[in-house]
């Protein structure tokens, strides 16, 4: 993988199409997308103006598309560009943008800005301007298997302490099964509830499921750098898998971007439609919940409010279910200001939290969700994406803030009644 | 006499040069940008009401929740002299008669006091956009040679026009000509400046749309 300029400058034109062009030459410079922007509105720095981000890639567009562009490129009047920008731009495009796509929802002209930053981000990695800590993670999913250097003899450790803890067998590899689960390496490592709570509620709903020996790992941070090829070998595991155990249905984990990689990403990386549905595990008890297959006993009494993952939400379209199945489980819900479609960012979404030299600025852009944990004072907070939850958690403990943070399949998982007539 | 001269080529020669440069460039543009087309999407579409390119390009006329109380005077301000400018163009009488002229199609126009009326409001609008981007840290930042210059070619056309209309400042004559080039060069230079959103804002609207309606976000 030789990154260069000239390649990266190469992906860029690449990457330019009629949408780019057409935001590029919509943009009035009016900067609401800042009021949108949790780095923006935490720091007040002008500079993490969502569009102003794009930058590097806005003159390149004018240079090489537009006549008058490549007129004042010829007599030296645009400035070409250079390695020293890119590598200026790394903090804009990568540490204080997760992709969270509010700018794209409030542009008054309809710019959609976050699908430039996500091809920005092509040229961004190709050009090698990528952080290390994103280009470490890619290295290991492709290599080993998973951005937290995960092997299956971990997965299957996992397995077995799962089926020790709540008696019911993991099922690996079971080709006709309705369902292959998928995990992020997260789950695998610090939320091991989260399999013990689909083997629980597969169990209940009567569905078969399984894991893949070849495709257990879900997040792609190919996509998150910015790198379609990689991101296309990454996905393409999961297709064989999907396609050899012959499964309906590939459930994406409580993981934002996994479900963007896979959901939306995924059948553009590979080339072809999908032979198999592709559905966020809240989609999957929400159509439990409808089919009448999720019975739940009792309630929380705590006071709890939901965080929408954005990938989920905003840019996934799956609003509504996660607030259905709080309502089978809490008594006491309160949504933050915001709630839904327009919610805020963790901060450490679109591989950002694998940033290290970003976290000053993510914890500076958690003083947004903490505003809004402080409008409503919930006893716990209850998510659906593991990497929301570590940047939540970690947003808390740095503001000395005690507060439980948890995810909803497990926490459904937890209302869920043993089996009657068996231990 | 060479004012008269200078009304009258401003009139003829130069309304056919401006209004040629205009369309040439409009089109040439369009072709331009959206020549360069998309990619299909093969990803499994999730169908919701309301989530399409046709609704974003009407839903966003109107700001997101919180929007309106983060920035006031981009909306009230850009509202304002949004829809003046299209009052003031399409329905002061003299202007539809121009239109008659050269396209043949016509309509009723608004009282020229209350056209007059909007006008004022109109130019104080565009001042008040005006000291916002100078003020506001994140507009300042933004901003370039031509947002001053479009500002300036927005402007001239309204104040020419008004001073023209009340016999102030110039000879009538002289003060007309001046408002017919201010609109030429406005003319003129709208397809190659960031004024061309007026063309390109329904495409990016549908684009957003279209994108984020494929999966079913209404946006």
């Amino acid at each position: 993988m030789s990154a260069s300029l000239d390649k990266g400058v190469r992906v860029l034109k690449e990457v330019i199409d009629a949408p780019i062009a057409s935001y590029f030459n919509s943009c009035v410079h009016c900067g609401l997308c800042a009021e949108a922007c949790l780095f923006y509105t935490e720091t007040g720095d002008p500079k993490y103006t969502p569009i102003h981000k794009l930058e590097p890639l806005r003159r390149l567009y004018n240079q090489e598309y537009t006549l008058l562009g490549r007129l004042a490129k010829m007599v030296g009047l645009s400035k070409p560009v250079t390695d020293a920008e890119l590598a200026e731009w790394q903090e804009l495009v990568y540490n204080s943008c997760t992709l969270c796509g509010r700018c794209s929802v409030v542009c008054p002209v309809g710019n959609d800005i976050v699908y430039m930053v996500r091809k920005f981000r092509e040229g961004m990695s190709a050009s090698g301007h990528a952080p290390d800590g994103l280009k470490g993670a890619v290295t290991r999913t492709v290599n080993i298997g998973s951005p937290m250097g995960i092997k299956l003899p971990a997965v299957k450790a996992q397995m077995k302490h799962v089926e020790a803890d709540y008696g019911i067998e993991i099922p690996l590899d079971l080709e006709g099964a309705e369902y292959l689960v998928m995990l992020s390496s997260m789950e695998i490592i610090n939320f091991p509830e989260y399999l013990g709570a689909i083997a629980k509620i597969m169990r209940h709903a009567g569905k078969t499921w399984t894991l893949c020996s070849e495709a257990f790992e879900a997040t792609n941070a190919g996509m998150q750098i910015g790198n379609s090829d990689l991101a296309r070998v990454i996905v393409k595991r999961i297709v064989d898998g999907a396609e050899k155990l012959k499964v309906k249905t590939v459930i994406s984990p409580e993981c934002g971007h996994a479900y963007t990689a896979l959901r939306w990403e995924g059948a553009n990386l590979v080339g072809k439609p999908f032979t198999f549905k592709v559905q966020h595990i809240i989609e999957v008890l929400e159509e439990f919940r409808l089919a009448g297959l999720l019975k739940t006993e009792g309630m929380e009494t705590d006071r709890l409010t939901f965080h929408d993952p954005c990938q989920l939400a905003r840019r996934g379209g799956v609003i509504q279910p996660q607030r259905n199945l709080m309502a089978m489980i809490a008594k006491d819900f309160h949504e933050m200001p915001d709630a839904g479609f327009m919610n805020w960012c963790c901060g450490g979404g679109g591989g950002a939290s694998a940033i290290e030299e970003g976290e000053e600025l993510r914890l500076e852009a958690f003083k947004k969700k903490k505003s809004q944990l402080d409008a409503v004072k919930p006893k716990r907070l209850v998510t659906a994406c593991a990497n929301c939850r570590i940047v939540i958690e970690e947003g808390l403990e740095h503001y000395q803030m005690n507060l439980p943070v948890v995810g909803l399949t497990e926490t459904i998982a937890e209302h869920i009644p043993d089996p009657v007539g068996k231990d | 006499m060479d004012q008269l001269l200078l009304l009258t080529w401003a009139r003829g020669t130069g309304l056919n040069l401006a209004l040629s440069i205009f369309v040439l460039g409009v089109i040439w543009r369009l072709i331009e940008i959206y020549s360069l087309g998309r990619k299909q999407d093969l990803s499994a579409p999730r169908d919701v009401p309301g989530a399409s390119g046709w609704h974003t390009i009407f839903r966003r006329s109107v700001p997101p929740p919180g929007m309106l109380k983060a920035s006031p005077v981009s909306y009230i301000g850009g509202y304002v002299f949004h829809v003046g400018l299209a009052v003031v163009i399409f329905l002061f009488a003299p202007h539809i008669e121009l239109i008659k002229n050269l396209l043949g199609l016509s309509w009723p126009g608004l009282p020229s006091q209350m056209v007059d009326f909007i006008t004022v409001v109109t130019m104080a609008a565009m001042v008040v956009v005006l000291i916002d981007r100078i003020t506001k840290p994140v507009k300042r930042f933004l901003s370039t040679f031509g947002d001053w210059f479009t500002w300036t070619l927005t402007f001239l056309p309204l104040l020419t026009g008004w001073l023209a209309v009340h016999h102030l400042l110039l000879p009538y004559t002289l003060m007309l000509a001046l408002h017919i080039l201010s609109v030429e060069l406005l003319l003129i230079c709208l397809p190659f400046t960031k004024l061309f959103h007026a063309f390109t804002v329904f495409g990016s609207r549908w684009y957003n749309g279209a994108v984020n309606g494929h999966k079913g976000v209404p946006v």
